[in-house]
């Protein structure tokens, strides 16, 4: 039985986001959605955390960072790509310094659509990825 | 033989329920505390998932030592309890408690992170605050009572508290630390995970953290216990006054926790300290009076 389902700890990195999809990640935490109720705790490191959840598309400044949380994650772990910027580059795609969605710097495991994307499809895109580990 | 076959008896059965106990309170604690923030809060057996998915994590740890000095902690816990639950002598448990606490804090200083230092460090700010208060409560029960057995307690005529009142006060300050909540929960918090506030823990991962969460299982019920050393006496009441008053204290905590800001360091050492010294002193000096 791999507990990993029970207690998936999520870790939240804003690459360039415009914040839209941050703020609907939080509001995943209040009393309306509530996600401590399928075990799911918000952590501020990676060394605790199972679950990497990313907004906002990869640029030239954050494309270390987000490799370098990557790493310091301990296996099994998953990452999320949350919104259309992290999952394409969205809005943003063309910028000069932007190199494009979260799959451009590290590999992905789950896409969730939206601009911003909805607390819903996030606690859903979770729980969905938490499946694929075997 | 047989006297020896029901000691180890006696202490494998406190080694497997105290951690259960723990990790159960813990569990209704987290749903007690989302129930007052309005949640739905996590499964009563959350705590268990989470250790047990620890495990199975892959654990790197920066240095080995972490893990050595963790194991140590761990085990200076589990003395601690067992020694408690026997009815042995207050003093010793008490030096069994600070020196698995020590430990946790070396843990925090092996690992090079400034978080992790800023955390230990503050753990021993915490142990500084804590402390003396235990010892005054450690003479103040051998006054009261005529012995440092935890035993005793139990063929009193009346409860300890009622000639410690002023201790038992301080001793509600001591369970706010070591429970980890608010307003003292300067070293490493369960709310709220950033690196400061996790501390002591910042770098550790996988079966590291299940030994600190394990650990801590421990110090609470040897928390709740050491309230109900000061509570329990020789009548059949005094159980059911005991395991009542810990019952609302342990409420009062979460309600406390849930309502209170984490104050500063300083803050903390100052708050402890004023009432070690007046009302740990002024019931030392009533006690040797009457
Ligand atoms: S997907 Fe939309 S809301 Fe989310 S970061 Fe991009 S622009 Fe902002």
């Amino acid at each position: 039985m791999k507990f990993i389902k029970k207690s998936p700890w999520i870790l939240h990195y804003n690459a360039s986001s415009c914040n839209g999809c941050d703020i609907e990640i939080l509001a995943c935490l209040t009393p309306l959605y509530d996600v401590e109720r399928l075990g799911m705790i918000h952590t501020g490191n990676p060394k605790h955390a199972d679950v990497l959840l990313i907004s906002g598309c990869v640029n030239t400044q954050s494309v270390s960072v987000v490799k370098q949380l990557y790493e310091q994650m301990s296996e099994p772990k998953v990452v999320i790509a949350v919104g259309a910027c992290a999952s394409t580059g969205g809005i943003s795609k063309d910028c000069y310094n932007v190199i494009g969605g979260v799959s451009e710097a590290i590999p992905v495991d789950m896409y969730v659509p939206g601009c911003a994307a909805r607390p819903e499809a996030i606690i859903d895109g979770v729980v969905k990825v938490l499946d694929k580990i075997k | 033989m047989n006297d020896f076959m029901s000691a180890a008896l006696q202490i494998l059965a406190v080694i497997i329920i105290v951690p259960i106990a723990g990790g159960l309170i813990s569990g209704i604690d987290r749903k007690i505390s989302a129930k007052m923030q309005g949640r739905k809060g996590p499964p009563i057996l959350q705590p268990f998932y989470d250790v047990l998915k620890l495990l199975q994590k892959d654990s790197k740890t920066v240095n080995p030592t972490t893990r050595y000095f963790l194991v140590l902690s761990l085990i200076f816990n589990m003395f601690n309890v067992v020694l408690f639950f026997m009815g042995a002598e207050l003093l010793l448990c008490i030096f069994a408690f600070t020196i698995s606490c020590v430990f946790f804090s070396l843990a925090g200083y092996s690992s090079r992170s400034p978080y992790s230092f800023i955390g230990a460090e503050r753990e021993l700010v915490q142990i500084i605050c804590y402390v003396p208060m235990i010892i005054l409560l450690a003479f103040g029960y051998y006054q009261a009572v005529g012995s440092f057995s935890i035993s005793y307690a139990f063929q009193l005529d009346a409860p300890a508290v009622t000639r410690l009142p002023l201790l038992f006060i301080g001793l509600l300050y001591v369970i706010t630390i070591k429970l980890r909540k608010s307003p003292f929960d300067i070293s490493m918090s369960h709310h709220a995970h950033q690196e400061i506030v996790r501390g002591v823990t910042t770098e550790m991962e996988g079966s590291c953290l299940a030994i600190v969460e394990v650990s801590h299982w421990f110090e609470t019920v040897f928390t709740i216990r050491l309230l109900f050393l000061f509570l329990i006496y020789g009548q059949p009441l005094g159980w059911v006054i005991g395991i009542g008053a810990c019952l609302i204290i342990y409420f009062l905590e979460i309600l406390v926790d849930n309502a209170t800001a984490r104050i500063k360091y300083r803050s903390a050492l100052r708050a402890t300290w004023i009432v070690v010294l007046v009302l740990g002193f002024a019931n030392l000096a009533f006690l040797s009076l009457f």
